[in-house]
């Protein structure tokens, strides 16, 4: 028999007591200094008017160069920089492209001339292709990209010209801060846990089990989909990182393959549905930070 | 809620998820998330209570005020409901977006409160054909984040259990009519009685086994769900079946017996709960949004 709980906010940990240091924070159209010798930096403005103050214009942390004042925010969306690998979601198929979510503040875009079309023929692209588009990316579909170019008003283009991007098949998406994900020279892992991950750029990231079958390092472009039921082995796996991972962004903790293994490896004590627990992440969450502390003595003594 | 968007294989790995027993974030079919609820938020309210149950936060406050009864039951109060939706939980919500929703939320809350086995509504009524208590019930949606509906249901009770309506004072005055006055003390009140107040408990077919308590991309992968009204003791007060799929007629038994189970559960946490709040000293500061 299962029991719910309900309990009070108030019995929770604030985030205050994480915190070390104080830190001067501000909300849109706060006034950060009504001293004129100031430059203004990036998160503020001025009204232009006779008074000279300097606002806010998001919400975050006030940082001081000298004379320059910039407002970090707190959260923001993903912004695309050339060669970062990226997961979004079809969301509109247009003429010879696909609309793509992926977490900027722009919609992206895929070409159909950027995709390897099913076969992998190497051709140019047809009317009847065209028409087949919806048939090979349909509104909804997953994909995993990466980025070529961004264009000069911030839309990035995207494409799947390799077998290790393409459309996603059965696995678990989770979204986290942009901010959070650490980057590497890979960010496609197949992990020592027995599933792999995506952990793209843009903060979405994708849980899925890894293929045995194919020998090469790369994928299959996402030609194979298959709805086979996945064993519940390989699920548990899947839902065990889906919810490390989550405990791990909800206390802000970078995410790499190693900060991910540290926390499923304190995680194993526990059943999958029990990280859900506030108490059970915050020891998952502090076992892989001091795992992680360790892990750096040990490296910078060689 | 056009917000959440699936493709097709992910839905298949959702379901054959829940074919197994073991869902995307590792609950069993009959699992609750975690639920966080809090009375007495807002101070110029009657009664309130947040509450958040996964990412769906709430926010219910409730106010009395005089009014005239229904003449067909003269004696009796009256409770109304109102639900708004929030543009900031969808921009779907903007302008007129969240109506339907939202009217569909509050006739469900009706349906399942205004019967006798619910809530005395005698206790609400002051002079008969004259005059009684009007219970505004305003409920704000600030998030949606799956299984809206006993999120609610589970709000209102703690705000109605939160309300305290003014003692009030029936004199008879001269030629035979009463007159009323209210107390001068703001805490000279009395509580609703809410032992019998019902939570709603959605029961979500999904492929051929359910699920309670499911979230937007589960709520997405089901076909036909099955929303029922139960009191503590195990009582249906109201049944309504959502969405365009059908449901097998041998597995709505089955389905009816969960939510029973779930929702007497729901009544136990939520009584302690609130047993425990109440037993808490005044000072203790309210969590808030802050």
């Amino acid at each position: 028999m299962s029991n719910i709980t309900i309990r009070l906010p108030s019995t929770r940990r604030t985030q205050n007591q994480y915190e070390t240091g104080t830190s001067y924070l501000v909300t849109p159209g706060d006034v950060i200094t009504e001293d004129t010798d100031y430059m203004r930096g990036h998160g503020t403005y001025c009204t232009g008017d006779a008074d000279d103050k300097l606002y806010s214009s998001v919400a975050g942390v006030v940082e001081r160069i000298n004379k320059l004042i910039c407002v970090r925010a707190l959260k923001s969306r993903y912004t695309g920089e050339v060669g970062d690998i990226v997961v979004g979601r079809v969301k509109e198929v247009q003429q010879k492209r696909w609309k793509i979510e992926t977490n900027s503040r722009l919609d992206s875009i895929l070409q159909l001339s950027s995709v390897n079309l099913p076969g992998g023929e190497l051709r140019r692209r047809s009317a009847t292709d065209e028409l087949n588009m919806r048939s090979y990316l349909n509104e909804g579909d997953l994909i995993s990209a990466e980025v070529p170019q961004v264009n000069v008003d911030g839309i990035l283009s995207l494409h799947t010209r390799s077998l290790r991007y393409g459309k996603l098949s059965q696995g678990c998406l989770v979204i986290v801060s942009p901010s959070l994900i650490k980057r590497r020279k890979n960010h496609i892992h197949n992990l020592s846990c027995g599933a792999s991950i995506i952990l793209a750029n843009n903060g979405y990231i994708w849980i899925y089990t890894t293929q045995h079958s194919s020998q090469t390092e790369e994928g299959d472009g996402g030609f194979i989909i298959s709805n086979e039921s996945i064993p519940i082995e390989d699920r548990e796996i899947i839902c065990r990182l889906r919810n490390c991972i989550k405990c791990l962004a909800k206390r802000s903790v970078v995410l790499y393959d190693t900060s991910i293994l540290y926390a499923y490896e304190a995680s194993m004590s526990y059943k999958v549905k029990q990280l859900l627990d506030d108490e059970v992440c915050d020891e998952i969450v502090n076992k892989t930070i001091y795992l992680l502390q360790q892990a750096n003595v040990g490296n910078s003594e060689y | 809620m056009a917000k959440v968007m699936l493709g097709e294989s992910e839905k298949w790995f959702i379901i054959h998820g829940i074919q197994d027993d073991m869902r995307n974030d590792g609950r069993s079919c009959e699992d609750y998330r975690h639920i966080e609820v809090e009375t007495g938020v807002v101070s110029n309210t009657h009664g309130s209570s947040r509450l958040r149950l996964g990412s769906s936060e709430l926010l219910v406050g409730v106010k009395v005020e005089l009014g005239s009864p229904d003449p067909k039951a003269p004696n009796e109060g009256l409770i109304h409901f109102h639900v708004d939706c929030s543009p900031n939980a969808d921009p779907s919500f903007q302008g007129r977006g969240g109506e339907d929703l939202s009217a569909n939320i509050s006739c469900i809350l009706t349906r399942i409160y205004c019967n006798k086995s619910s809530i005395d509504l005698n206790t609400l009524g002051i002079i008969p054909h004259k005059q009684c208590w009007v219970v505004h019930v305003d409920v704000l949606i600030l998030e949606c984040g799956g299984n809206l509906l006993d999120a609610v249901s589970i709000a209102v009770k703690a705000a109605l259990h939160n309300t305290g309506v003014p003692n009030i004072q029936v004199t008879d005055g001269d030629e035979g009519t009463q007159e009323i006055s209210l107390p001068d003390d703001p805490n000279d009140v009395k509580f609703i009685n809410t032992v019998n107040a019902p939570v709603l408990v959605t029961i979500s077919k999904v492929g051929s086994r359910h699920v309670v308590d499911a979230s937007s991309e589960e709520e997405l992968c089901c076909n036909a769900s099955l929303v029922m009204g139960v009191t503590k003791r195990g009582r249906t007060t109201g049944m309504r079946k959502m969405g365009g799929g059908s449901l097998d007629p041998e597995s709505i038994p089955e389905m009816i017996e969960t939510g029973k189970n779930i929702g007497r559960q729901l009544h136990i946490s939520l009584d302690k709960l609130l047993k425990t709040e109440q037993g808490m000293a005044e000072d203790i500061e309210k969590a808030g949004y802050l």
